[in-house]
């Protein structure tokens, strides 16, 4: 079953910004979903039409074969959003935040109060249920929103940017959360400026520019696509010149690290037996840029991801 | 439509405006209660003794029944448009909009809202007519009917104002400069007989001078117009204004890009 289907959906703004140009899009029942793009891709404007909160011009949408033109109500009782904006009632409580939620999908009385205790808990905001929602931190704001995203248990989570702002710690544990709802059935499509994020989470990707979906492919197939990577090391010993190294390509930069790209068929054994040959010692290393990153950065702009 | 859904979600957004009347109730509550004892001490008290009777009533009597309506309209009209605007520029009418229940529900739990607070107020603002005059109901039904109606009626029209507005200051220009002079100008402090009949003809116009002289013709048995014209006006009102706002909210006009 499809958990969301896109079909030659189109938007044009009041102003003539033209935000979406007919993108199509698929996603699976069970499928954890990125939706990558730059700032002003068309991300927020397809979330927003999928959410009835933006009319479209043009196109298809079904959600979990409702079409929300046809049959708007059932389409929104399968979804559950998250937004990019904190959109929260700043002066209402955070358990009644989740409780009007509930309410607003038709769930009262205990199960209402169970599934608020339920969400409140998992989003570690149980203590803070009796404060105002703008007391909250701004990551606490954020899980706030996903937990009257998913007080009504939606079959389809869609989650724009929901970690921005957000400390490591905050997003780490919310990523093991999204996968565990993910991993019980949850649909969930993700947007994120951390690619890092999209990379982890997600397993199959797609990336919007301009307002057209550039690529739609498996997280997978598409860091298959890059033939190369490039490490950066911090080595023991100074070096005044990059050493020649069989098989990749080597630059010492200003700050004395070495940067080596590695190609598709070189290994990284074969590159520390010449390193040591060489008698030069490695302290550490890591990627230049995330992977992920790099393949979106010439999908988008046709270059290569800054260090 | 789910029925059961609806009703769960209309009762959800009634509670959350009650609960917004009373966490804000220095701003909802004592404001109104505060003016109306003014009107009570300087109008009824101080200047109602030198103008006597009016229609067979004490001055005081007279304007009891009009100053209770005007608290019931304007606090209808203010909770549903402060409300809604509020939740549109802080974002979160987007919980509503994107919840599988119908725009009658939210449209309904707003007016809701709106028609409880009016009679919250109306009836503290009795009370405290009450320690200034006597009031007996006359005709208990067209009281409470016509109170209900017309604080339906201004709370849909409050929605409109909201659904319209783009910022704080739209939604006080139609209580400032339409409200409240149609409300002065509607029979609250004068019978309508005491003008020339030019300007009587002209104040048949305003649709609140039918609300004041019916409730008041609940109150105290007296009127200026004939009741059922008043139960058609405002019932013709309540359809025109509902259908509007669920055109309105249909279309997304104001609400949705």
């Amino acid at each position: 079953m499809q958990a969301l289907s896109i079909k030659n959906l189109s938007k044009t703004y009041a102003n003539g910004n033209q935000a979406l140009k007919g993108i199509d899009l698929s996603v699976e029942e069970g499928d954890f979903y990125a939706l990558l793009g730059p700032n002003g891709a068309g991300k927020t404007t397809a979330i927003g039409i999928i959410s009835s909160l933006v009319n479209k011009t043009g196109g298809e949408v079904e959600i979990f074969g409702h079409n929300i033109d046809t049959d708007l109500e059932a389409a929104k009782a399968c979804l559950g959003i998250v937004p990019q904006e904190i959109n929260l009632n700043l002066w209402e409580t955070v358990g009644n935040t989740v409780t009007n939620q509930a309410g607003y999908y038709g769930i009262g009385g205990k199960l209402a109060k169970e599934r608020v205790e339920k969400y409140l808990r998992a989003l570690r905001l149980w203590d803070r249920r009796n404060d105002a929602a703008r007391s909250l931190s701004g990551g606490m704001k954020r899980r706030l929103m996903i937990a009257r995203a998913l007080v009504h248990e939606p079959k389809l989570l869609i989650l724009d940017e929901p970690t921005a702002g957000v400390d490591i710690e905050i997003r780490r544990s919310m990523w093991d959360y999204l996968r565990e709802i993910n991993e019980a059935g949850t649909t969930i499509i993700l947007t994120t400026h951390y690619l890092e994020e999209a990379e982890s989470l997600c397993r199959d990707i797609a990336i919007i520019d301009e307002g057209r979906i550039i690529e739609d492919a498996r997280m997978s197939e598409i860091l298959r696509r890059l033939h190369r990577e490039v490490f950066v090391l911090s080595l023991k010993n100074e070096l005044h010149e990059a050493p020649l190294l069989n098989g990749f390509e080597t630059r010492l930069r200003d700050d004395g690290e070495l940067e080596v790209e590695k190609g598709p068929n070189s290994e990284m054994n074969d590159l520390f037996a010449q390193l040591q040959d060489k008698g030069i010692h490695v302290a550490s290393l890591r990627n230049k840029v995330n992977r992920l990153e790099e393949m979106f950065m010439k999908l988008v702009e046709g270059k290569e991801a800054p260090a | 439509m789910n029925i059961a859904l609806n009703l769960v979600a209309a009762k959800t957004i009634v509670r959350k405006e009650m609960v917004r009347v009373l966490r804000i109730w220095v701003q909802t509550i004592v404001p109104p209660a505060i003016t109306m004892t003014l009107y009570f001490i300087i109008f009824g008290n101080l200047i109602g003794r030198r103008i006597g009777t009016m229609d067979g009533f004490d001055y005081m009597q007279y304007i009891a029944p009009g100053l209770i309506m005007m608290s019931v309209i304007t606090n209808s009209y203010g909770n549903v448009v402060s409300s809604f605007f509020g939740a549109k520029f802080g974002r979160h009418v987007e919980e509503m909009l994107v919840a599988p229940m119908s725009y009658a529900t939210i449209i309904v739990g707003h007016v809701a809202g709106g028609v409880l607070r009016g009679l919250l107020v109306g009836s503290l603002v009795t009370i405290i007519a009450l320690f200034f005059t006597r009031l007996e109901v006359a005709h208990p039904f067209i009281t409470i009917s016509i109170v209900l109606l017309s604080s339906i009626v201004f709370s849909l029209a409050g929605f409109i104002n909201a659904v319209f507005a783009r910022k704080f200051d739209d939604i006080s220009i139609v209580p400032t400069f339409v409200l409240t002079p149609l409300t002065y100008l509607g029979g609250v402090f004068y019978s309508i007989s005491l003008l020339p009949e030019l300007w009587q003809n002209v104040s048949k116009a305003n649709p609140i001078l039918y609300m004041v002289n019916a409730f008041r013709y609940g109150i105290l048995g007296t009127s200026d117009i004939g009741i059922g014209q008043a139960y058609v006006i405002l019932i013709v009102f309540v359809v025109l204004l509902f259908s509007g706002c669920m055109y309105l909210m249909k279309r997304g006009i104001g609400i949705r890009e």
